[in-house]
This record gives C-alpha cells, sequence and structure tokens, in this order.
C-alpha cells in the first residue's frame, strides 16, 4: 500500500472539484473492493476522496414511474428497499446472490459498478496483466482461465489481450433491466445507457467503463418496467454463496396469454461487461412459450463463444442456464 | 472415578477466545517494537541477481532491509535446520543466498517503525532475477519418479510393506476386475490466523519468542540450533493457536526472520505473513494414484494394487503414508504396494490434516465402491465379507477394531437399506439423488511426553506441558483428565500449555496428542497424588498411617479410605503443611513399547452420505452425512463431536471446493486468497450427524484414548464421490468434484 491523504467533502462540488484537483486521486464509498486492490498494492490512489458524505443516498419514484437509486445507497439496503422487492425483483435476487452479508452492508450501488475483474492476474503483481500494466501480457490466456470470459475478449494482440469478466451479480440484473447511470463531472450531467456502461476490452483492456476522468455516478435510474412477475436470476459458482459466478443469467420477460411481448436476457461471468444480444431477444417475441424457442435462443446468445481450456465448460454451461432461467421465469420450471 | 472424563464439558479456553482474552502471536505488544514486511520471490526458479533496496531505505522510519547479501553469519550444517518435523533432505533457509528454488520465495525483510511503513518501504523495492525454466507439473514430470529417501521421519511414516502373494496372477485370475486412476490436487492448510512471530528483544541479547507453532519446543529447538544460541535464551509461547491442521508442525519462515531482524537490530520485531503468503510454504502435495482390485464373484477380495506418486520438494523428501492402507483394511492374499516422489520446484509438502490418509484411502474406497457395483453387491457388505481384524501388512492383530458396529449404527442412523443401488434413478425434477459410503481409518499412536502437577497454597491444582493447543480442546480435556486423577473439582483446575520453558511435550500432530499428553497428565497427577499421600500421613494424628495407597481415593478435593470414605484430609490441609511452599511432580509417560508392539492400532470410521446433483449444471450438494466412528474412549463428547464434524466439513471441502492451482507458466500458486480458494461456507454444510459407538481398548494407552483430529474427515471424500456416482452414473475420479466434471 502506497502513502495517500484522505478528504471528506459535504458537497458534491467540492468532491468533483477534489478530483480535477489533484492528480492520481479516487474517489471512495463503501471501499469494499479498493482498500483490497490498495492492500495488494494493484491500486496506488495519491488521494482518497470519502464520498460517504454527499448524501445521493436515497431511493426514490421517477417522474416517469421508474425508481432512482442513490449512487451511495448501499447494496443491502437496495436489495431490501419495498419498493425494488415488489417491482424489481430479479434486481433484488441478483444484489442478494452477490458477495456476503457483511460486504452488502458496505458496498454501495455506485460503487458496485466500478468493482474490479477478480483475474488471478490482476491480482498478482508477480504475474504480466494488461488491465493492471498495460502492454505486459495477459497472464490468464494460457494460464488457469477457469473463472474467464468466452464472449468478447481480445486475445489476438498479446500488448493488449484480456480474457477477464465483470464479477457483479447487481450489474447483470440492471443489464437486464436497461437502467440508466447518471453521472456528473466537469462537463455537467449526462446519462450512459446501461450496455454503454461498461465495456468490452477490446484494444484498451484497461479501461473497464466509459466514465470520463472527473465524473461521479450520482444515480441508477430504473425504467418503471420491473417485469416481476416473469423473471429469474440463476447464478453458477463453485461454493453455494461469497463465491463469483462461473456463469450467471438474468431473465426478464412479458408473457400474455402464453406469448412472449417482450424479452431480455442478460448473462455475468462470461464477459468484460454483462453480456446481451438484443437481437437475439427479438427473436422471441410474438412467440409462443417453448423450451425450443428457449434452446434456439441459448444458442444463439453463445454463439461465437470461445474457451481457453479451464473454462471452455462454461460454453456448455452458459446455454443450459439460459434455457433454465428463461423457464423458471415463464414459469415452466418452479424457482429455486 | 470419572467425574469429568467422558462428559460434553464446555471448553475451558471458549470465554477467552471470544472475549478476546485469548492473545495470538501477532497481538502480543512490546514497547519500540518493528514490524517487519516478507518480500517474495516473483519466479520460480533461477537467482537474484540484483536487489535495489536504496529507495526503501531512504523512507524515514525504515530500519533495515535484510537480503542474502547482509544477512549475518549462521549454522553450517543442515542438521541445524531440522525441525521434529523436518523430512530426510537439505531444509530450506531463508535468505541464504541468492538462489531462488520456489516462486513465493521469501528474499528480503523490510524492517521499519511501523507495520505500513515496511509494507509500503517493500513495494519500493525491485528485484531482478536471472531466471531459470522450472518444473512445477506433476503430471508432465511422473517420469522422473522415484523411490523417497529414507529418514529419521520414516519411523513414523513407514515405507509401503513387501508384496504379498503374487497380484499379477491373481489379478489376472480375478473375475472381478477394477482399475483406475486417481488424482489430488495441492491443498493449503489455510488456518484462520496467519503465520505470526512477535521476538520480543530482552535484556543481555534473550528472547521471548510468541510464535505461531504447533509446538513451542520445535521453535525453541529450531531458533537456537540456526542462531547457536543456548536453550534458557530462547523461550517460545505459543499459548493460543488459530488453527494449525499441520502448517504448524514446522517452524516457518516468519520465526526465522524475525529472529534474525531483533537479534541484528537488537531490538523487539514482529513479522506477519499476508493470505497471499500463506501459500508459500507447505502444502498437501498433488497425487496420482492407480488402484487394480480384484475379487471373485461373491466380493472377496483377491488382489490389491494400489500405487502413489506424489511431489515433493528439490530439496527435501516429504513422505506420507498413502498407499498402506489398502494393505491394512482389506485382507487380499495378493498385495502390491508402491509410493513414489517427484521432486519439483515448489517448497516442501507439509502434513496437512489425515496426510496421506486422505488421499490414499478416499482413492482405495472409491476403487471399492467401483468393485462393489461391479459385482453388484451392496458397499456396506461388500466391506464386511472382506472385513479383518488383523492389519495384514504387519501380520499383527488391531487392539480394538468396532468398524463393524460402524458400519451397523451408520447405516441404521442414515437409513441405508433404503438405498436404491442403481446408478441416476433417483431424482426430484432436475435434481439426481445418491446415497454413498466409504470406511476411513488413521493410526492411534502415542508418544513420550511431560506434564507436571502443582498443588498451590491455596489448594489449586496447576498441571502444565509445552504441548499446544490448535483448537482442538486439548486445555479442555487435559483439565478434566487432571481433575478426575485427583478428585478436585474442575474450576480449582487450571492446565497450561505452549510455553518451551514448561515439560517437554512432542509436536500436536497426527492425533496423537489426548494419548500422549494426556497420559503424561495422569501420570503426574498420580505421582503427585502419591507425594500428598506420603505427606498426609506424616501429619500430626494422621487417619492414614496404617493406610497403603491401594486403601484411599481422591474426591472433593480430598484423600479418603475406601473403606470409610468419611475419613479423609483435604488436599489443602495437606499442603499447608508444606512451610507456605506449594507441591509439585514432574513426570515421564512412556508408551508401553513392549505391548504395543504386538498390535496394529488405529481408528475406524464410517461416513454415510446423501447427495444432490442438479443434472444440467453439475452442482452437488451434500444434504446428509453421517460418521460413526470407533475412537476409543471418547473423553469429552462436546469436543470430539466438533473435531469430527469440523472434518466431515474439511472432507466436504476436499471432495467438491478445494484446489490449489499452480499455473506451470510462472510456476505459481494463483488462487492464492480465501476469495479464489474455495473452502465451505456455512450454506454449503447441511445436515451432519456424529455416532461414537462403543470401544474399549486397554493397549493403545493407559487412557484407552484415540486421537480424533483426522479420522474425521477420511470416509467423506469417498463417501461423496461414490454418492455422485450413484446420482448421476458418472465416476468422477480427479478431486474436488467441480461441476465441469459433471457436465
Amino acid at each position: 500500500m502506497n502513502n495517500f491523504s484522505y478528504s471528506r467533502p459535504e458537497d458534491l462540488n467540492s468532491a468533483l472539484g477534489e478530483l480535477t484537483k489533484r492528480e492520481g486521486a479516487k474517489f471512495i464509498a463503501g471501499g469494499t473492493n479498493l482498500l483490497d486492490l490498495m492492500k495488494e498494492n494493484i491500486e496506488r490512489p495519491s488521494h482518497l476522496i470519502d464520498i460517504n458524505h454527499l448524501g445521493l443516498n436515497t431511493i426514490e419514484a421517477t417522474a416517469d414511474g421508474g425508481l432512482r437509486l442513490g449512487a451511495l445507497v448501499t447494496n443491502a439496503d437496495t436489495a431490501y428497499h419495498e419498493n425494488v422487492v415488489t417491482h424489481y425483483p430479479l434486481l433484488s435476487q441478483a444484489i442478494l446472490a452477490g458477495a456476503s452479508a457483511q460486504l452488502r452492508n458496505m458496498a454501495t450501488n455506485g460503487g458496485n459498478l466500478f468493482q474490479r475483474t477478480r483475474c488471478y492476474y490482476f491480482y498478482d503483481l508477480a504475474t504480466p496483466c494488461n488491465k493492471r500494466e498495460p502492454g505486459s501480457g495477459c497472464g490468464a490466456l494460457r494460464g488457469y482461465n477457469r473463472i474467464h470470459a468466452i464472449l468478447g475478449t481480445s486475445d489476438q494482440n498479446s500488448e493488449t489481450a484480456c480474457i477477464a469478466t465483470h464479477p457483479s451479480d447487481m450489474c447483470v440484473a440492471l443489464a437486464a433491466l436497461e437502467a440508466v447511470v447518471r453521472v456528473t463531472g466537469p462537463a455537467g450531467e449526462r446519462i450512459i445507457p446501461f450496455a454503454d456502461f461498461h465495456r468490452l476490452p477490446g484494444n484498451e483492456p484497461w479501461r473497464d467503463n466509459t466514465i470520463n476522468p472527473g465524473e461521479l455516478v450520482t444515480a441508477i435510474d430504473l425504467p418503471p418496467k420491473g417485469f416481476s412477475t416473469n423473471f429469474a436470476y440463476i447464478k453458477l459458482r463453485d461454493r453455494t454463496s461469497y463465491a463469483f459466478a462461473l456463469v450467471s443469467v438474468a431473465v426478464a420477460l412479458e408473457i400474455e396469454n402464453n406469448r412472449i411481448l417482450d424479452a431480455r436476457v442478460a448473462l455475468g461471468g462470461v464477459a468484460h461487461k454483462p453480456w446481451r444480444k438484443p437481437e437475439v431477444e427479438a427473436t422471441l417475441i410474438g412467440q409462443p412459450v417453448s423450451e425450443a424457442n428457449f434452446q434456439a435462443v441459448a444458442e444463439a446468445l453463445i454463439d461465437g463463444a470461445k474457451g481457453y481450456g479451464h473454462n471452455t465448460f462454461k460454453i456448455e454451461l452458459a446455454k443450459r442456464a439460459i434455457v433454465r432461467a428463461l423457464q423458471q421465469a415463464a414459469k415452466l420450471e418452479p424457482t429455486a | 472415578m470419572t467425574k469429568y472424563v467422558g462428559k460434553p464439558i464446555s471448553r475451558v479456553d471458549g470465554v477467552a477466545k471470544v472475549t478476546g482474552k485469548a492473545k495470538y502471536a501477532a497481538e502480543f505488544k512490546s514497547p519500540d517494537l518493528l514490524y517487519g514486511w516478507v518480500i517474495s520471490s516473483d519466479i520460480a526458479k533461477g537467482a537474484i541477481t540484483h536487489i535495489h533496496t536504496a529507495d526503501a531505505l531512504q523512507v524515514p522510519g525504515v530500519v533495515q532491509v535484510f537480503t542474502h547479501e547482509n544477512r549475518p553469519g549462521l549454522a553450517w550444517f543442515d542438521l541445524s535446520y531440522k525441525d521434529q518435523d523436518a523430512p530426510p533432505g537439505s531444509p530450506f533457509r531463508p535468505l541464504h543466498d541468492a538462489e531462488v528454488k520456489y516462486s513465493g520465495q521469501p528474499i528480503a525483510l523490510v524492517v521499519a517503525e511501523t507495520f505500513e511503513l515496511a509494507r509500503y518501504a517493500a513495494s519500493l523495492i525491485r528485484v531482478e532475477y536471472k531466471v531459470e525454466e522450472h518444473a512445477t507439473d506433476l503430471h508432465a514430470n511422473l517420469s522422473k519418479a522415484r523411490d523417497p529417501k529414507l529418514g529419521v521421519a520414516s519411523l513414523l511414516k513407514p515405507p509401503p510393506p513387501k508384496p504379498r502373494g503374487d497380484f499379477e496372477k491373481a489379478f489376472s485370475e480375478a473375475p472381478v476386475q477394477v482399475s483406475a486412476k486417481y488424482v489430488h490436487s495441492a491443498e493449503h492448510h489455510n488456518p484462520m490466523e496467519m503465520f505470526a512471530t512477535t521476538v520480543v528483544y530482552e535484556k543481555k541479547g534473550k528472547l521471548t519468542i510468541y510464535d505461531k507453532t504447533q509446538g513451542a519446543p520445535n521453535s525453541q529447538l529450531y531458533v537456537s540450533q540456526v542462531f547457536g544460541l543456548p536453550f534458557k535464551d530462547v523461550r517460545v509461547i505459543s499459548s493460543y493457536v488459530g488453527g494449525g491442521f499441520g502448517s504448524g508442525l514446522r517452524p516457518q519462515y516468519q520465526l526465522f526472520l524475525a529472529v534474525l531482524a531483533a537479534r541484528q537490530l537488537k531490538r523487539s520485531v514482529r513479522v506477519s505473513l499476508t493470505r497471499q503468503q500463506m501459500f508459500t510454504f507447505g502444502h498437501r502435495p498433488a497425487t496420482v494414484q492407480h488402484i487394480s482390485l480384484g475379487a471373485l464373484n461373491d466380493g472377496t477380495l483377491t488382489a490389491i494394487r494400489h500405487d502413489a506418486i506424489a511431489e515433493t520438494s528439490q530439496f527435501e523428501d516429504y513422505t506420507e503414508i498413502v498407499v498402506n492402507w489398502s494393505g491394512m483394511l482389506y485382507p487380499a492374499p495378493n498385495t502390491k504396494l508402491s509410493y513414489k516422489l517427484v521432486p519439483l520446484d515448489v517448497y516442501t509438502p507439509l502434513d496437512m490434516r489425515a496426510p496421506g490418509g486422505v488421499t490414499g484411502v478416499p482413492a482405495l474406497e472409491c476403487a471399492i465402491d467401483e468393485l462393489a457395483h461391479q459385482a453388484g453387491i451392496d458397499p456396506v457388505e461388500l466391506r464386511l465379507k472382506n472385513y479383518t481384524d488383523r492389519d495384514m501388512n504387519s501380520d499383527l492383530p488391531y487392539s480394538s477394531k468396532e468398524l463393524r458396529e460402524c458400519f451397523r449404527q451408520g447405516a441404521e442412523r442414515f437409513g441405508w437399506s433404503n438405498r436404491n443401488p442403481t446408478p441416476r434413478s433417483t431424482r426430484r425434477g432436475h435434481t439426481l439423488i445418491g446415497w454413498g459410503m466409504a470406511t476411513g481409518i488413521w493410526d492411534a499412536t502415542q508418544g513420550p511426553a511431560r506434564a507436571e502437577a502443582v498443588l498451590t497454597v491455596n489448594g489449586k491444582l496447576r498441571v502444565s506441558s509445552a504441548t499446544a493447543d490448535i483448537g482442538t480442546g486439548t486445555y479442555t480435556i487435559m483439565t478434566q483428565i487432571a481433575a478426575d486423577t485427583l478428585g478436585m473439582p474442575i474450576e480449582d483446575v487450571l492446565f497450561k500449555l505452549g510455553d518451551s520453558d514448561m515439560p517437554l511435550a512432542p509436536i500436536q500432530g497426527g492425533s496423537w496428542t489426548a494419548a500422549t499428553v494426556g497420559s503424561a497428565v495422569k501420570v503426574a497427577c498420580e505421582d503427585l497424588g502419591k507425594k500428598l499421600f506420603k505427606m498426609a500421613q506424616k501429619m500430626k494424628n494422621s487417619p492414614f498411617a496404617n493406610a497403603k495407597p491401594d486403601d484411599i481415593f481422591f474426591a472433593d478435593a480430598h484423600i479418603r479410605l475406601k473403606n470409610d470414605p468419611a475419613i479423609a484430609v483435604s488436599l489443602r490441609e495437606i499442603v499447608g503443611q508444606n512451610g507456605g511452599r506449594a507441591v509439585s511432580e514432574t513426570s515421564t509417560s512412556t508408551p508401553d513399547f513392549l505391548e504395543q508392539r504386538k498390535y496394529a492400532r488405529s481408528v475406524h470410521s464410517a461416513a454415510f452420505v446423501e447427495v444432490e446433483v442438479d443434472e444440467d449444471f453439475g452442482t452437488v450438494r451434500v444434504t446428509r452425512a453421517v460418521t460413526a466412528v470407533a475412537g476409543g474412549r471418547i473423553l469429552n463428547p462436546k469436543t470430539a463431536r466438533s473435531q469430527i464434524l469440523g472434518g466431515m466439513v474439511w472432507g466436504i471441502s476436499k471432495a467438491l471446493e478445494e484446489e490449489s492451482v499452480l499455473d506451470h507458466q510462472f510456476g505459481r500458486f494463483m488462487n492464492h486468497s480465501l476469495a479464489e480458494y474455495h473452502v465451505p461456507v456455512n450454506a454449503d454444510i447441511q445436515d451432519l450427524d456424529v455416532i461414537f459407538v462403543d470401544e474399549s481398548d486397554t493397549i493403545v494407552n493407559p487412557l484407552g484414548v484415540k486421537g480424533l483430529g483426522e479420522i474425521g474427515i477420511i470416509a467423506m471424500p469417498a463417501a461423496i464421490a461414490n454418492a455422485v456416482f450413484l446420482a448421476t452414473g458418472k465416476r468422477v475420479r480427479e478431486l474436488p468434484i467441480t461441476l465441469d466434471k459433471l457436465l
């Protein structure tokens, strides 16, 4: 851990000002990931701006009938919020599938978006990692890649190769629900559709998301449609709790008279961001609920997946999980 | 008299532990304490060509950086570095020279006025290496397998016995045959408490060392030999240990580094390791086993072959008993067992809960299940058919063996008679259900030990022995034994351990502490009792003037006459006659080797398990497990049950989750955190049940106890693997059974 200074601004503008002013400064909220990374010498901020006193800690209805989740509301408070439980149970379930009760009590909604990959090589300074140290190589590509990505990877150029995954459960549900991320910064406020918030590694694997320097996430907006009747979150992992997803699936369906009116399928544990293919989801619209349709969607969603040895099993596992989640959401299956 | 022994007494150290009063090695303070931070090697093999320490040394508050270049001269010969658990070979010497022998090797120690400074300064140090090609892959190097070197350690870990009969002939003629390969991963102990040492530098260079160890005298021996110090100047204290599982059987490198720094700087120093560094010393070795079984159509075993190959380091030949169990459990007339090592560029493996036992027995017990399935015989019946009351390796009778009763009671409690023997035929929706069982066996050994018993002037009993309590309940059972032996109320008895100044006891491992130290405590208390009786006889108007030792007994803190218990003298009154001094006795207990050598001595168990497997996802859950144990006399059913439960949980861990994964590109364990090195969480553990069957044994030791530290884990992995087979129809012979292996 490096030497760093610390401040605790009381309002948003001072927080943003400090971030611009101090080189190498970082925001800290729950600290559930950042502090670990600092102890391992992976993150070395020169200054920590504690944003826990800026407000941004409420959950409120929006004018369009949706819900605004303050960036500093904890994951636990969000998961158990009455409105979330009633109208967005998919989100509640996904949050509760992640981490442990203790971590969820500290972790914030904004922070959850910024958690970094759990790639073993990212966490080990003795090994190469393009995300941690651009240009050093990717240890996972020919190494131990059980938890790594099968979709949207970067594996052609050793200096930009990255097969890391985004580890969040919450973000998989937010992707399915088509949430919107509200940010504010030197250029003012803007909104980022969830699908555009995280990014694939491409030629810049060190960049996890599309937020600009100096910006801060203030809230996550949920649209009115919560899919509270037909939804499912399945998380497959190496133990029953306190483990990151090998594969997770968030499904949200709208069904009327056994016909599918709307469909969302988002995958976790398989890519550098929550994985969706809206064009594939669209093929379900107007179709009857049937296992054959679900199988076809699973195949199409995973199409182009590539295994790297230890993680090749994820290709088959993901397909099966998608089918099961769709069946559960459509109530063809009892939920677990 | 057993007022306490055999009763479910709660842990006497429980309150201290849950209130934080129990202090662990890294919690001891000393004025002027310095803090060390260990720098570990990035490469697996090669040499350090340069360590740039200047930047670190410039940080205010950094006192020194120790490397191989500036370390002081130390003991020359390997013998000085050999601790009580050292295998044959040349022990690793931290900071010895520029050579790097394994990834994660400690190569420097940064010492600073605060922990944070030391950690920060360490990040400023740059190391240059000359990298050499390493070999860390057991499977790629099987052709290098060779016989282990023999040494003192071979006495406790005998090599496989000579072949019996003619395996090849018997196997080729056997109508039922099973041949299979079993692969186990490396594992790290990962006790909750990280390794740490606080060295308090006293006047005239005397050292008081708070160390995490499973044997304070072992650390004392090591420090005194390596640094050339007299025993009297090295006192090692380890009152509480936050889990050991074998990792503390050898002094770990933080002890060496902390002592080195304290002696060079003439100040007190603490060195504690990180979780990542907990993966940079001993581990359970990866193994490959081949088993072939031949049997008659009725299931009678005629031939057993069991071959194991394990990894070791390039500098020591760590061995464990992997294959011998096959010859001990089943009386096949034709057996052939072998055990070989492959040296790799890793640290020397280290005893880890049931070392070898939970490697060899699960493989054997999976093979036996395969045989039962092939022969169409119930697995319990097949085991009963091949039951033996003799250990065929040594051709000696077991001193006691109530394994039959374990099968009977375990099966009954579990409901085994309702088992559906057809694989993949019991299901509920997507969930496949299967039942499996397996046998467990482990040694019941006793070693020599010493203990001191003191009756204080206040009439309290103080008993001590330099053993350890790694969470097993040693404090509690020793207190019970002492209280019963001298008829004292338990609240007036204090047992102390974990101090090299105390009477010598061996390292706490191998499930032998209850028998070994328990016997010493009993003898010391008996000897103290004899002394007190003699003193009582000499008292004025003593009611015991004409009594013989056989005429009296100890109860309620009194000596009483057997034929008239109302005639009594209190122990406090006796000690009151001693001129204001306490009365003490130090005694040695030595096993009755002459009698014990006539018998094989083992503890046995049977585990019955139900698993649920998701047919699409391959996720396995152990929904129910029963373990029945034949463990001799149970000193404390509460701590004993906890021992077995802990073993069962670890059995689930080994079967389904636990694995240290080496990346052979870098020769480095990669999942070095508790987020990625998986052990069970509460949600993984469901209904566990423990049965202790009655077993009387007058041979194993004067107490009739058999150690319970390891037996709980041994039968579980095979029982689970066998249940998974019945659920899914798939034999997974490579542990852990992660979901990908069942897709």
